[in-house]
């Protein structure tokens, strides 16, 4: 009994020790004026329930996280989150017209091509960096585009 | 100057200072309910059809001169409410309308997509002229005062709000309606689109029907 205990314990352990947040498709679209705000989109898998904290990037002096919500009159509000619940079964999926990050106070220019690291922090996983693309102005997304 | 040699004054200036603070809380209170009241007291924004949207304004083209509804006559119109401190929704769909105008071929000639800001005090004719070059060279950006823009939404039922949040550039962001409005080359309405409900490819062939059925 006591075996199976430890073994238990062992097997659960790695799953709260290394929380995962795998993120995908990852990307930016070019922005028209370094002055105006960017916007980029991700999709975020987690292994357990999980929360976004926050993101940084070094090309922006504040990324924020958004929703973007729409009412049956078709008026759309951009909803400032100060964190985002990924739970383990669905993920969280941003797009164009929906979730977003926006990036704001850019250094320059996202010009189409380039790519910029963007560090996600996650309540239980840590830190993730990931390279972002940036694609261009009328892109919908890495998918459309491949 | 009253003095405290003369209690009767004070009294009537404690009194006076007691009012005006009464009333400027009252006055405050009725602003803040007012505020969390009204955006679901606010009529609905409604499309009900062609009676309901006016194409009428006067403002600003991104070249400078002063534009209405009649400078387009001759052509389809695709009309867009945005602002360009929008990140997400609005990037989306002036270039789902640049999509729409490359699909479109010839016909894109007939057509003239237009870019109306509700943030005019930031988006000016200069700001709009590089904003809208980025999407389309054909696309026509539109800027005024704060009333000829109120004015302009107000005939077209387009709905907007300053939202105040502390983190925004400038402390704001603007909600709007996201609705592409298609006018007829007579000014009349003819439909109304949301980027999202159909791939440009379709909207780009409801547009060459209209144009092909003119005839």
């Amino acid at each position: 009994m006591n075996h199976f205990l430890v073994a238990a314990c062992l097997a659960a352990l790695p799953m709260t020790a290394l929380a995962e947040v795998t993120v995908t498709d990852p990307w930016a679209r070019a922005s028209i004026l370094a002055s105006r705000p960017g916007a980029a989109y991700l999709t975020l898998e987690s292994d357990r329930d999980d929360r976004l904290l926050s993101a940084t990037a070094p090309v922006a002096d504040l990324v924020m996280i958004h929703a973007s919500e729409t009412d049956a009159n078709g008026v759309t509000r951009m909803i400032h989150l100060d964190a985002l619940d990924v739970p383990a079964a669905q993920g969280v999926q941003f797009g164009p017209g929906g979730m977003h990050l926006m990036l704001i106070g850019l250094t320059d220019k996202l010009e189409e091509g380039g790519q910029f690291p963007l560090t996600l922090t996650f309540e239980h996983a840590g830190d993730t960096t990931v390279e972002v693309p940036i694609l261009g102005v009328a892109s919908t997304g890495p998918e459309a585009d491949r | 100057m009253p003095t405290a040699s003369n209690p009767d004054a004070l009294r009537r200036i404690r009194r006076l200072l007691w009012a005006a603070a009464a009333g400027a809380a009252v006055a405050l209170s009725g602003i803040t309910l007012w505020r969390a009241l009204t955006p679901s007291d606010l009529p609905a924004p409604r499309v009900t059809g062609e009676a309901a949207i006016v194409n009428a304004y006067t403002l600003t083209e991104h070249t400078g001169r002063t534009v209405t509804p009649e400078t387009y006559a001759g052509r389809w119109q695709l009309v867009f409410f945005g602002f360009t401190y929008c990140p997400d929704i609005c990037p989306t769909t002036l270039a789902y309308m640049a999509s729409v105008m490359d699909l479109l071929g010839p016909d894109a000639d007939r057509v003239a997509p237009i870019f109306v800001t509700v943030d005019p005090a930031r988006d000016t004719a200069p700001v709009m002229a590089d904003y809208v070059a980025a999407f389309h060279p054909r696309l026509i950006g539109i800027t005024g005062t704060e009333a000829q823009t109120a004015e302009a939404a107000a005939n077209f039922r387009v709905w907007y709000e300053r939202a105040e949040d502390a983190a925004a550039p400038d402390g704001y962001f603007m909600a709007h309606s996201g609705h592409i409005y298609l006018m007829r080359p007579d000014g009349r309405f003819e439909d109304v689109f949301r980027e999202g409900d159909q791939p440009p490819e379709a909207l780009a062939d409801t547009i060459s029907t209209l144009i092909d059925n003119e005839s």
